[in-house]
């Protein structure tokens, strides 16, 4: 790895993140566009959340990791503090892992 | 700026400082990995300051280590990353007006930043949030990896710890009052089986990009429109 590669990837995620933020400024946007970028958004991060708790790589991740996020989706559900989420999911994991499950 | 502090409250704060920590030590080991690996020190410190996103970072060191060439690298790393501007067209609005703003506000525009700002009800805390997760992972994430790149195998491994659960269970968190709202529910879980199908397929980054499918099934305007 050298700073030419470094220097392309940077620009490169630099220009999807500058062009999505420029490109909502310029663009006057009826209501229901804004409303489906919005959820677009939505779409992206609970596709995120479902593909980083159950695949590493291309592979299924093994119980521990999605039993740690379900516990700490679940204690979020019920209003729990953010750092009980946090700390929840974790030791889930790290509990389960501990106990031999992968 | 002063602002940020004064619209955030501590239950916030301590939220995006859980995250923070999570990500120092998972950038205290892919700085661990990559010196590992072979590369030189400054590789991941650089890498970190100037692309500022996770994923392709470990996918780009990887990939290279495994004796792939860069331009692979990079361009998996562009794949992975694409989902920034989609994002970027979604919370555009919360970052701010000015030049600088703008520029140093895309750049930490993060996956965390976004769930952060979407997760609030009004624009000046949506402002306050997304600036406040964006610039604390920043500097935990940088903070991390420079440590791990020195401290190398010293660092433990982020999964013993569990800290992998951290990432999807704080997107989780901040999404569920989102998905209250079943037009919004419904396309997201669409996405995330569309998302899941495909990911033993396609290279890392597609199966997220391909959830957005998940949108046709959000109701037609002109139904919800219409009087009842």
């Amino acid at each position: 790895m050298t700073l030419i590669p470094i220097l392309v990837l940077a620009l490169g995620t630099f220009a999807f993140r500058f062009g999505g933020v420029l490109l909502r400024e310029r663009i006057t946007m009826p209501e229901h566009v804004r409303e489906l970028l919005s959820t677009a958004a939505i779409v992206l991060l609970v596709a995120l959340v479902a593909t980083s708790s159950l695949a590493k790589g291309p592979s299924f991740a093994g119980w521990a990791l999605p039993a740690g996020v379900l516990v700490g989706g679940v204690l979020a559900w019920r209003k729990a503090p953010f750092v009980v989420v946090v700390a929840a999911a974790a030791a889930t994991a790290a509990l389960l892992r501990l106990a031999g499950v992968a | 700026m002063r602002s940020i502090w004064r619209t955030l409250d501590a239950e916030l704060w301590r939220g995006v400082l859980a995250i923070a920590l999570a990500a120092a030590v998972n950038g205290a080991s892919f700085g661990a990995i990559s010196v590992a690996a072979g590369t030189p020190l400054w590789v991941p410190v650089v890498m970190s300051l100037l692309i500022f996103a996770g994923g392709s970072q470990y996918m780009a060191i990887g990939v290279v280590a495994a004796g792939g060439s860069p331009i692979a690298a990079v361009l998996g790393g562009l794949v992975l990353n694409a989902r920034h501007l989609p994002f970027g067209l979604a919370v555009g609005d919360v970052i701010g007006r000015t030049w600088p703003a703008r520029i140093l506000g895309s750049h930490l525009l993060i996956d965390e930043s976004v769930a952060f700002a979407m997760a609030q009800t009004d624009a000046r805390r949506a402002r306050a949030a997304y600036w406040a997760c964006g610039a604390s992972l920043f500097l935990a994430w940088n903070l991390g990896v420079f440590g791990g790149a020195l401290a190398g195998q010293l660092v433990s491994d982020p999964e013993v710890l569990g800290l992998d659960a951290v990432f999807p269970a704080v997107m989780l968190a901040l999404v569920l009052p989102a998905l209250k709202d079943t037009g919004k529910l419904r396309p997201a879980l669409i996405g995330a089986v569309i998302a899941l199908a495909a990911t033993p397929f396609l290279p890392a980054g597609v199966p997220v990009l391909l959830s957005l499918l998940g949108l046709l099934a959000v109701p037609r305007r002109n139904k919800v429109e219409a009087p009842a």
